[in-house]
């Protein structure tokens, strides 16, 4: 690779609290323009802003889980500029000293783990939203103060899937700690990316692009992938970068120019009188360390050793936190020490029917007992494979128990030779072809054959025993 | 003598002894105000009989500075940005007053727009006169309650201070000013001039009303996050009338070149009067003093251009007619601010600037730890502290509107309390020879309200200066 592509991330994320930032304010999404609305999140003359203490736990919460350094002192800034959304003019916001520092996140593109450095995670209030009619521009006053996380990370992202996972990480771990819904589309969860590429090897940093308007993760992706082509094709006619920010059109599939770097802004910050410097005790700090729960990475490590999954298999069960657990009770109520058969169940036929219904793993309505009992069937040969991702798909459609489906769908397996024998001649006399192969060697000829004495039984004949039955009868 | 001359302790008598109503206590006040606010102009807007528009008439009524928000009664800073504004909420001071069955007065007072003055010539409404010469300002921001009060024109009122607003012009209009320790009382529903200075305090008659108004409003308010919580003792407590043994330090940086000679000298008369009633008096140092004005025009500005943001032309208020939102943001405020506001939003942004925050902002902040550490010092070996509450009596009005610097100094000796966040009151200790009076301020550490009520007291009950009334 002739360039090396460095990119940061800038994450704001809305916090899931009951209440706004520094007011008593409902968080509820969704309801009637400028009704989650008072004095203080208005910026009415003389209100004043009070903490919101679980807004504060949630965030060191977060950044605990990010291995940051928690300040010991923090205090809030006033970050000062006119914009109609903003009805104080200006944010409450973390200027320099944030409510921590220095953490990193796991990302797994590639085999073995790879750091991402986390700059900084800080906590401010969200703007109002503009709504732009024809006429006139209206402001919804509902999401003015939600407490919002900034996380900033170091560029140490080399591509745009690195950054996909990366996102995916943070959503993972997010998710775990229940702080947010993460949501990109209904905008719980906001992204800019900063994007430059260098000559591999060089050591300063090229001129940076800040892209925005990304609404979905795979978003992030598409807008990165277009700034490496661009800025490539720009590189090699030796077209001299300006630093800028575009819009990502996601119709169009380009990023078009927002603005170029103008003189840079002057934010006037200043520590808001309004609000006393906050001291996080070590105290404090230790008790919200005992609520954080078992990360993803750490869950990973403990199925592994505890259900001697793979890295690949753990890896994919434990990046949904009730995916996870849902997972680890099929594991546990599953009688034996080898899991192996219950692992390829749920990352096998089950995901798929989850996928296939667009729910997770956890909320397919299926009966932990049943899905046992139809891995006993499979494993003792009682019915086939086959049939049994039938009836799994027929057990979350009705509820019913696996026995009873099987019998209903008269689906045993035929294990009866006089019965298969039959069968298996009508197939040989139909496929002269593939017996000849088999006959030449070629082993792949036998499994199309018994595939086909499946399909003549409807898939309820026992394959292990329809194989030793065709190669006795040609041999 | 009329029942609007009496003080509000001796008015809560009659109200318990049922000697007088509170319609008819209302009744003599609008009486007077009919009579003489024209020369006054203490309030900021005049309505109808306010009889007429007060709900529940249980109490006595109380006069309030036009930036304190009233539910449902024009809440202004004598601003035309706030043209119209009706807060629906009551600040923190007026629930508490509500809750002691205070009656809060319809007319709102008249005070410098957004409290930014020494004389409250920069009104919206036009200047307040001094009931004691009409020609004169009666001090600011506060000039309307205090002119109120003094002229009877009140029973009793609320100011607010963020460099001297409540006791300068109590020592102009002769009356008792106290700006209370910073997080005694809440700023919620005070409209913000400089946030980590301001505080709403009472402008009374004499020292009882003083302490019995700051007891009512002071208190751990939940909405306000540097309110502080800690008890809040009876003050009326205080007024022993007895200091023998108190030890009090005199500021030698308080007695400057370009003081006025007449106002030291009764300034100086109060100090003996302080030490024949069995005070012990010694000079002391406020090294620092110097910086506090330059240190507050910084961090007050600062914090003003912030605060005041937030008249945009937007949600409330007044709104330029225009097609654009810059235009809008930009012609709202031009037309909307009066010239001494301007002045300071345009020198607070400059101070927070990007290359100058730390030159001016940051060493702001640094000096400022270095004034209140004067004060630590002095409260190590000093019960409180006497100084004059200002270099000189009232002024004439528009003598120094062209001088902003010379106006600024007219806080020279208040500025300091706020820095400090320390509590300070004014009482009156004399008169000059034209027949203005002189402030005498009493100044103590933090949350001792009462040192400066048992001191304030202990003069007003062995001087008449308080009685004095004006003639109008």
């Amino acid at each position: 690779m002739k360039y090396q592509t460095v990119i940061g991330l800038e994450v704001h994320l809305q916090l899931n609290t009951k209440t706004k930032a520094f007011c008593g304010c409902s968080t509820d999404f969704g309801k009637a323009p400028n009704s989650n609305v008072c004095p203080v999140c208005l910026g009415f003359p003389g209100a004043l802003p009070v903490y919101n203490r679980q807004a504060l736990n949630s965030a060191i919460k977060l950044a605990l889980a990010f291995g940051c350094q928690i300040q010991e002192h923090t205090k809030f800034d006033r970050k000062n500029y006119f914009y109609p959304d903003l009805p104080k003019n200006y944010q409450i916001s973390q200027f320099d000293l944030p409510l921590s520092r220095n953490g990193f996140l796991n990302i797994y593109t590639y085999e073995k783990p790879k750091r991402i450095g986390i700059t900084r995670v800080h906590l401010e209030e969200d703007a109002g939203k503009l709504i732009h009619e024809t006429e006139v521009s209206l402001v919804d006053f509902n999401r003015t103060g939600i407490p919002l996380l900034e996380i900033v990370s170091e560029p140490d992202l080399n591509s745009p899937q690195e950054a996909f996972d990366y996102l995916n990480s943070l959503k993972s771990i997010i998710e775990y700690l229940d702080v947010s819904d993460c949501d990109m589309e209904k905008g719980s969860l906001r992204c800019d990316a900063n994007i430059s590429l260098r000559l591999s090897g060089a050591k300063e940093l090229g001129v940076k692009t800040e892209l925005k308007n990304m609404n979905s993760f795979k978003g992030v992706k598409d807008a990165l992938t277009f700034e490496v082509k661009r800025q490539t094709q720009l590189l090699e006619i030796g077209q001299e970068m300006v630093q800028e920010t575009r819009l990502w059109d996601a119709q169009k599939q380009l990023t078009l120019t927002m603005r170029t770097k103008e003189g840079a802004k002057d934010y006037r910050y200043f520590p808001d009188p309004d609000l006393t410097v906050f001291i996080i005790a070590p105290s404090m700090i230790e008790q919200i360390k005992t609520q954080l729960p078992e990360l993803p990475h750490e869950k990973m490590r403990r199925f592994i050793k505890e259900y001697g999954l793979t890295e690949y298999d753990a890896k994919i069960l434990v990046s949904s936190k009730n995916d996870a657990e849902f997972a680890e009770n099929c594991l546990q109520k599953y009688p034996g020490q080898d899991k192996k058969e219950m692992v390829n169940w749920l990352i096998g036929p089950l995901l798929s029917e989850a996928n296939l219904r667009k729910v997770k793993l956890h909320e397919l309505n299926l009966e932990k007992k049943e899905l046992i009992n139809l891995i006993g069937f499979v494993q003792r040969q009682e019915i086939s494979y086959l049939s049994a991702k039938a009836v799994l798909s027929q057990l979350i459609d009705t509820g019913k128990s696996a026995q009873d489906l099987i019998q209903s769908g008269n689906l045993q397996q035929v294990s009866n030779t006089d019965a298969l024998k039959q069968i298996i001649e009508t197939v040989i006399q139909e496929n002269v072809k593939s017996v000849s192969d088999f006959k030449a060697g070629k082993a792949n000829a036998l499994m199309y054959l018994v595939g086909q004495v499946m399909k003549k039984s409807s898939g309820k004949a026992n394959p292990k025993l329809v194989g030793e039955l065709i190669r006795g009868r040609l041999n | 003598m009329e029942l609007n001359q009496f003080t509000a302790h001796e008015l809560l008598g009659k109200l318990k002894a049922k000697i007088a109503s509170p319609k008819v206590i209302l009744d003599s006040l609008y009486t007077r105000i009919q009579k003489i606010e024209p020369k006054v102009k203490a309030y900021a807007r005049i309505d109808k009989d306010p009889a007429g528009i007060i709900p529940d008439l249980s109490g006595l009524p109380i006069t309030i500075k036009d930036n304190i928000c009233t539910a449902g009664l024009p809440t202004e800073c004598c601003s035309k940005i706030l043209q119209g504004f009706r807060p629906p909420y009551d600040a923190t001071v007026i629930k508490k007053l509500k809750e002691s069955s205070a009656v809060i007065f319809p007319w709102k007072a008249n005070m410098d727009e957004f409290a930014f003055g020494s004389s409250t010539e920069n009104s919206y409404f036009g200047p307040t006169h001094n009931p004691w010469d009409l020609e004169c300002v009666p001090g600011g921001s506060s000039g309307g309650s205090a002119a109120a009060v003094a002229s009877d024109e009140a029973i009793w009122a609320l100011g607010s201070d963020t460099g001297g607003s409540i006791r300068q012009p109590a020592a102009f209009c002769g009356v008792v000013g106290l700006k209370p320790t910073y997080g005694r009382v809440s700023r919620f529903g005070l409209i913000a001039f400089a946030s980590s200075l301001d505080q709403i305090g009472p402008i009374t008659k004499d020292v009882q009303d003083a302490a019995i108004l700051t007891g009512l409003i002071s208190g751990y308010d939940p909405f306000d996050s540097t309110s502080v919580d800690q008890d809040v003792p009876d003050y009326t407590k205080s007024l022993t009338g007895e200091i023998k043994g108190l030890r009090i330090g005199i500021p030698k940086e308080y007695f400057i070149a370009g003081m006025d000679a007449e106002v030291k000298t009764i300034i100086e008369e109060a100090v003996n009067k302080l030490k024949n009633l069995g005070a012990l008096t010694n000079p002391v140092t406020l090294p620092h003093t110097e910086y506090a004005v330059p240190v507050y025009y910084i961090i007050a500005t600062a914090e003003a251009s912030s605060n005041l943001a937030r008249f945009d032309g937007v949600q409330y208020g007044y709104r330029a007619k225009t097609d654009n939102l810059l235009q809008m943001y930009k012609l709202t405020r031009a037309q909307g601010f009066g010239r001494e506001a301007k002045r300071r939003i345009i020198l607070g942004t400059f101070a927070l600037s990007h290359g100058y925050y730390d030159a001016y902002y940051l060493r702001a902040l640094k000096v400022r730890t270095l004034i209140k550490q004067d004060f630590d010092k002095v409260f190590q070996d000093f019960d409180c502290i006497v100084a004059p509450t200002s270099p000189s009596s009232a002024f004439k009005i528009g003598e120094r509107v062209q001088d902003p610097l010379k106006m600024y100094l007219s806080d020279i000796y208040t500025i300091s309390a706020n820095l400090a966040g320390i509590p300070a009151i004014s009482i009156p200790c004399g008169f000059t020879k034209k027949g203005l009076p002189v402030g005498l301020q009493i100044m103590a550490k933090a949350f001792d309200e009462e040192m400066l009520f048992r001191v304030a007291h202990t003069f007003e009950q062995n001087t008449d200066w308080h009685k004095l009334k004006p003639k109008l």
